[in-house]
């Protein structure tokens, strides 16, 4: 009895750490930074396509929308708000759209996704935002899909927007979808001429399909660029746990790594992870890319923002504020089909002055080559 | 009546503790806790939330059969979280690829999962009984690689395909779909619960009317004993670990069978570990279970509405786990009032009354 006894106390204090596990330990960032400017020598670059003379702008402005009626309800991915990368992009827009359209606050509801969570905790999260009168109502991920498609017939009068993914069969679901390859490919770019040794890193959050996008992108972008680059490449988890999107440690782990390997320019795509990897890159004093958000201007990761030479915005915040303001005018037709480097849903962030002027011409003149369709971005590695 | 006082006051008052825990945790958080937990009682009623809850509750059970048969041996089995998982796509991509009549299809499926839950068992129970090593150890790494085989499994040139940005098994034909009992609104039923309640009763005669179950409970006493009883404990280490990794396979399936028909990146992890916590909970009685069971799924699926109310979703989280743990501590306390009860009662028979208690 006493030999059970123990073991039962063993094994849940076990458990009770396995539970406790989930809960993020903070990294500090400490450490000398380095600062990096100009083009690297080790690397030999590709001559650099000319930038075009004619700079494409956005065409945010335009006619004052009226959102007031509007009550907008928001289904996050894992990390919900305060992730510093896609989720805070998404965020950023309904925040935009709040100023804007004169939507009140209390007519917006956010609800966040737990990591491992069953389709029946999506559709009912889903369901509580329809069924309390929120409309238009946005999935953030291509994790709410199925439970989208299947929510959006029982309400078929109120309007789904759903970032990553397109539902076939739902007329009331509006996709929102992204060219990640496109922008990530710019980030190469600039990891290939940010690079003093010739050699990047990509840490991704989890090898899912999405993920790769930005990794085929990247490694194109840079080979582009400095055809004889060496690219590190680690996923934090594999597919199916999704824990290597708001696991810091791990993250900084991996990005030591490949720091450890030579690797001086890093490109995350890892979601909450990435704060771990801006870490990692500030105590070692190289460089890294944000992804999703400008991250440089991100309160979460300021402590380590002087390593954060650009980000690859992903543009959800204009996804979702266009998608708002699509709803409030009724106009969903307006809205582009696919977010890409034409209509700047992708692109990088120069905040913090390390893309110099130069740098600036040869991004635009890659930019360029891809509207027009002279580079054509693979979606796959 | 002082032995069902025993088996039922220590999880109720781990339950009360626990509540008073979160409330404390709650109030300094800054939150009202009567309005949460009240939150979560009226969620039951809304949507599809109690046939959710019914539904988690069966799968829950499964979870916690399948970790209990190791307990009653003294097996930590915590490789059930990677047992379901490797079975469910090795289920999915078997269901996905063959054509038969339906009933024979949903049966190849299930004993597909079963077989394949038992033979990722099989490798920690065969390290146990030739090697002896640790079947703590070597489950949780089993877990670590049940993530990346099925990860592996998945890929796109392996037996994936990409649907949007996910990436899943071929779809299950409907032939080996196992149906459910619709509530319209109110969701969907999975016919699998009754395939859970069936493994309810299954363990129950097995544990008390079988000689195989005695052998069972009595290696778990003490191995020594039972040896010299005549019990092969080797054989009943790869035994019951088989079983446990068989029932562990089909964890995945109602989900997969009566909802999802594929197995895909949104595939429910996790339900292993907490499979562990109830059997603890339950104290590998198959009522207990049943009853842990109920509680986690309606803590799980009522926890969703605290984010409405403004409230942090992990306050749940912090109520399994301190059940958890008041619920070993209680078994204790109580354990050692009612022997301190027990030394007085017959201290009192034997006229000894008035020395140490």
């Amino acid at each position: 009895m006493r030999r059970r006894m123990r073991g039962v106390a063993v094994a849940a204090i076990a458990l009770t750490s396995v539970m406790t596990m989930a809960a993020c330990a903070k990294d500090s960032g400490g450490g000398s930074n380095t600062s990096n400017n100009g083009s690297g020598a080790a690397c030999e670059y590709a001559t650099p396509p000319t930038a075009p003379a004619t700079s494409n702008t956005s065409a945010a402005a335009g006619d004052k929308v009226d959102g007031s009626a509007l009550k907008v309800g928001l289904a996050y991915d894992i990390g919900g708000r305060g992730d510093a990368s896609f989720n805070d992009s998404a965020a950023a827009g309904l925040d935009k759209a709040i100023t804007d359209m004169g939507i009140k606050k209390e007519n917006t509801r956010e609800l966040s996704a737990a990591p491992n969570e069953d389709e029946a905790a999506k559709q009912t999260r889903l369901r509580q935002l329809a069924s309390e009168g929120f409309n238009p109502i946005i999935g953030v991920g291509f994790a709410y899909a199925e439970s989208m498609k299947l929510v959006a017939a029982e309400f078929p009068n109120v309007k789904f927007g759903l970032v990553d993914s397109a539902v076939d069969g739902a007329t009331n679901v509006t996709p929102l979808l992204f060219a990640e390859q496109e922008g990530s490919f710019l980030a190469g770019v600039i990891a290939a001429y940010q690079s003093k040794k010739c050699h990047v890193g990509f840490v991704g959050g989890v090898e899912i399909p999405l993920i790769q996008k930005f990794e085929a992108g990247y490694f194109q972008g840079a080979k582009a660029a400095a055809p004889k680059i060496e690219i590190e490449k680690k996923y934090i988890t594999p597919a199916g746990d999704f824990t290597g999107f708001q696991d810091a440690p791990k993250g900084q782990e991996a990005a030591k790594g490949q720091i450890d390997k030579g690797a001086d320019v890093i490109y995350q795509a890892a979601g909450a992870s990435g704060k771990g990897i801006f870490s990692a890159a500030k105590q070692a004093g190289v460089l890294a890319i944000g992804v999703d958000s400008d991250q440089y201007n991100q309160a979460t990761v300021a402590d380590t923002k002087d390593v954060i030479v650009s980000s690859m915005l992903k543009r959800v915040d204009v996804a979702v504020y266009d998608y708002i303001r699509a709803v409030a005018k009724n106009d969903l037709a307006s809205l582009p089909k696919v977010f890409d480097l034409k209509v700047n849903g992708v692109g990088y962030a120069t905040s913090g002055g390390k893309i110099d002027a130069k740098l600036q011409g040869i991004l635009e003149g890659y930019k360029a080559q891809i509207i027009e369709g002279k580079i054509t971005v693979k979606d796959k590695p | 009546m002082g032995n069902l006082r025993g088996k039922l006051l220590p999880p109720a008052l781990a339950i009360v503790f626990s509540m008073l825990l979160c409330g404390v945790a709650l109030v300094i958080s800054g939150a009202n806790p009567f309005s949460a937990f009240g939150a979560m009682v009226t969620q039951v009623g809304k949507g599809s939330t109690l046939v959710d809850i019914i539904n988690s509750t069966g799968i829950y059970y499964i979870a916690a059969l399948a970790v209990a048969i190791g307990f009653q041996m003294n097996l930590f089995n915590i490789g059930v979280e990677g047992q379901y998982r490797v079975a469910a796509v090795v289920a999915a991509v078997v269901g996905g690829s063959i054509a038969l009549p339906p009933g024979i299809h949903t049966l190849v499926i299930i004993v597909v999962g079963a077989l394949a839950g038992a033979a990722w068992a099989a490798i920690p129970a065969i390290l146990k009984v030739t090697r002896g090593v640790n079947e703590v150890i070597s489950t949780i790494m089993m877990n670590g690689l049940a993530i990346g085989l099925s990860a592996y499994l998945i890929r796109r040139d392996v037996f994936g395909e990409l649907r949007g940005n996910n990436i899943r098994t071929p779809e299950i034909p409907e032939s080996g779909w196992m149906p459910g009992i619709s509530f319209g609104g109110g969701g969907t039923m999975f016919g699998f619960l009754f395939v859970a309640i069936a493994l309810g009763v299954g363990y129950w005669i097995m544990m008390n009317r079988t000689r195989f179950g005695f052998e069972l409970r009595a290696s778990g006493e003490s191995a020594t004993a039972a040896s010299a009883g005549g019990v092969n404990a080797k054989k009943m280490i790869l035994v019951s670990m088989l079983l446990s990794g068989a029932i562990a396979g089909l964890i995945g399936l109602p989900e997969m069978l009566g909802r999802d028909h594929t197995f895909s990146l949104n595939f429910t992890a996790g339900i292993g570990f907490s499979g562990i916590a109830i059997a603890l909970l339950g104290r590998n009685h198959p009522g207990g279970i049943a009853f842990g069971a109920l509680l986690w799924a309606f803590l799980d699926k009522s926890g969703l509405a605290l984010d409405n109310v403004g409230v942090p979703r992990e306050i749940v989280t912090i109520m399994q786990g301190s059940i958890v743990l008041s619920v070993v501590v209680a078994y204790e306390v109580v354990r050692r009032v009612e022997l301190a009860a027990e030394q007085r009662r017959v201290g009192r028979e034997l006229g000894t009354v008035g020395g140490a208690a």
